[in-house]
């Protein structure tokens, strides 16, 4: 790893003065200052941000030009018009209110239970006693290692077989067991003072109460964490409701994205296929905005799945 | 920001408060009994759904694996170790496993090292990093499908951009999707794009947790930034490089989405999860092969999770 070098993808800066440690000994707003200042700080974060936001910007100019606008040899960036011909296509092509409809019935259901599983697990966890509570909590913690995909098959066959094709029930049901929230929830529940809980218990207060009243109430950021990272996993889930749904009534939407593609397969489709493409991306780029921190914070801590 | 790898196991000596009245622990008392129920009704729905939809698979899968079963069919033959033996001895294996290798090692050393340059360039002590570091990190909670349907029209070999570009500099565009070396190509390059903000997110906060006094130290003993880099920073970070590796190892091996959205047929791209995707969902029906494929799989990710484990426990400091 020594042939690193510390400097931003762009080739102008010399590997010798990386951005972030560049003494300053010129007046701050000299010349070669602010050269070194763009070059070295804003250049290569520039470069980033357009990488990721490029595609993105392409796939929205995109969903609204004519098949015309795309099936062409030069390249026209912008649109002609707002053009909302695209999704109407996509809407009329496949049931794409339905998809959508489902996909937030599953997300808001899922999430919802999800997270009610965990925190009533993680407080059981940390607060009530139990027999082989630590080996219950190593059981939950290996689960976390388990990826879903190896349990595709088992799971279609149980759920199959219990009448759970092309119904939302059986798009939910098998993701509801939650280890990564159970996992965070715990890990934050021990850090709350005893002190707090013991003189509820004095007053009387049951552990449902004490529940409710203090533990929920003092660990809103890391239950919102929780709930966000959940309801963003679910929304964008995709080999499990691919394989549970056939028929466009239960689909949730990356599945009918996918069934989209298929009937728009010839170039002039692309431009509907954008349009369907935004539909998915774009509430979750939505809620992501708003709601970064704690879905950074969620994804980054220590877990390895969603 | 804490992180943990492998979430400690819970210390014996860290009482919670829940257990510290003065009841003797052994007697059946009428607390205890209660506390008793209280956990079962809390935690035993979670728990059983887990049992059921995450540990039950792991048994039923080394159960199909040894059948030689087609989905939908009520009849089924067991083979043994058959499914295997077909696996290894036939053409699938070298090819899976290679293309598994390629697609493993090329995108956790791309995410990594691309995402420790972003971090750098995040680490920057200028205005809008903020910003970008949300930027940056966007790609990762977006729709794998969604995102790859966007790039497969950036690759469109007819009327993509990558085709345009190519054209102005008098290329013809290559089928990226029918050539089964450039379809993994395309594929990786765009689950590096999806994933590397997230090894930036946390190789910054690696970063931004180095002591300054060092580096200061370091600078007036007059080490250049690429010297404070190489001999400071990166051995400094080795414990987030080891947590990177281990995540972005574990999630590669189980992309599925993009590799689904943007090569169907899996020509060039059938990693072990696809592939055993295919073999059950696809074409063939072939359920006990699928799920022999599928053993395999979870073997190496077993092993990949021992060994993080054993390594941490030595080597590995979090404050």
């Amino acid at each position: 790893m020594t042939s690193l070098s510390p400097v931003s993808p762009d080739p102008s800066t010399p590997a010798a003065t990386p951005p972030e440690s560049a003494p300053v000994r010129d007046r701050p707003l000299s010349r070669r200052n602010l050269a070194k200042t763009v070059a070295g700080g804003y250049l290569p974060l520039l470069i980033a941000t357009l990488v990721v936001f490029l595609p993105l910007l392409w796939m929205v100019l995109s969903s609204f030009k004519q098949a015309g606008e795309i099936v062409t040899t030069d390249l026209k960036i912008f649109p002609e018009s707002l053009n909302l011909e695209n999704y109407r296509t996509a809407m009329t092509t496949v049931p794409f209110g339905q998809f959508f409809l489902n996909s937030t019935i599953v997300t808001l259901a899922g999430a919802t239970i999800k997270v009610i599983l965990a925190i009533l697990t993680a407080y059981a966890l940390v607060f009530v006693r139990f027999p082989f509570r630590n080996f219950i909590f190593l059981l939950i913690l290996v689960a976390l290692m388990v990826p879903p995909q190896v349990s595709i098959l088992p799971n279609f066959i149980l759920i199959a077989g219990m009448g759970g094709k092309n119904t939302l029930w059986g798009i939910i049901l098998p993701g509801l067991g939650t280890a990564f929230g159970t996992f965070l929830l715990r890990q934050h529940f021990r850090t709350l003072p005893g002190s707090i809980l013991e003189s509820a218990e004095m007053d009387g207060a049951g552990h449902w109460r004490r529940l409710w009243q203090i533990v929920v109430p003092v660990s809103v950021p890391s239950i919102a964490t929780v709930a966000l990272v959940t309801i963003v996993t679910e929304w964008n889930d995709y080999i499990w409701p691919l394989i549970i749904t056939d028929r466009p009534e239960t689909m949730t939407l990356p599945v009918g994205l996918t069934l989209l593609q298929n009937s728009e397969s010839n170039a002039a489709g692309w431009g509907v296929l954008m349009a369907g493409a935004v539909l998915v991306i774009v509430p979750i780029l939505i809620v992501f905005a708003a709601l970064q921190r704690y879905i950074v914070a969620g994804l980054t801590q220590g877990s390895v799945t969603g | 920001m804490t992180r943990q790898l492998a979430p400690q196991p819970p210390a014996k000596t860290n009482r919670s408060p829940g257990q510290s009245g003065k009841v003797p622990r052994r007697r059946w008392t009428a607390r205890s009994r209660r506390d008793f129920f209280v956990f079962l009704a809390m935690a035993l729905p979670n728990l059983v759904l887990i049992a059921v939809f995450t540990y039950r698979p792991l048994f039923s899968n080394v159960y199909y694996s040894t059948l030689d079963w087609t989905l939908g069919s009520p009849t089924a033959t067991v083979v043994g170790l058959g499914n295997y033996v077909t696996f290894f001895s036939s053409n699938d294996a070298p090819k899976v496993l290679g293309t598994t290798a390629v697609f493993t090692v090329v995108t956790v050393g791309g995410s990594m090292l691309l995402g420790l340059l972003v971090a750098l360039a995040l680490n920057a002590k200028v205005r809008g990093t903020t910003f970008a570091r949300s930027a940056v990190f966007a790609p990762y909670v977006l729709s794998g499908v969604g995102v790859g349907l966007v790039w497969l029209f950036i690759f469109d070999p007819g009327y993509g951009v990558l085709a345009w570009l190519l054209r102005g500099i008098g290329h013809q565009s290559p089928q990226w999707i029918n050539d089964p070396q450039l379809s993994l190509v395309m594929v990786i390059l765009v689950y590096v794009w999806k994933n590397l903000g997230y090894c930036a997110v946390v190789y910054l906060a690696g970063l931004q947790s180095l002591p300054q006094e060092v580096m200061e130290a370091a600078s007036l003993d007059g080490a250049n930034g690429f010297r404070r880099f190489t001999s400071i920073s990166l051995p400094l970070l080795s414990p987030t490089t080891f947590f990177l590796l281990i995540t972005t190892l574990l999630s590669s091996l189980q992309a599925f989405d993009l590799i689904r959205i943007m090569t169907p047929l899996g020509t060039g791209t059938s990693t072990l999860i696809y592939e055993a995707y295919l073999q059950a969902f696809g074409a063939y029906n072939r359920a006990g092969y699928s799920a022999a494929i599928s053993v395999v799989l979870f073997a190496i990710l077993l092993v990949i999770t021992v060994l993080q484990l054993r390594f941490v426990e030595r080597k590995v400091h979090y404050s």
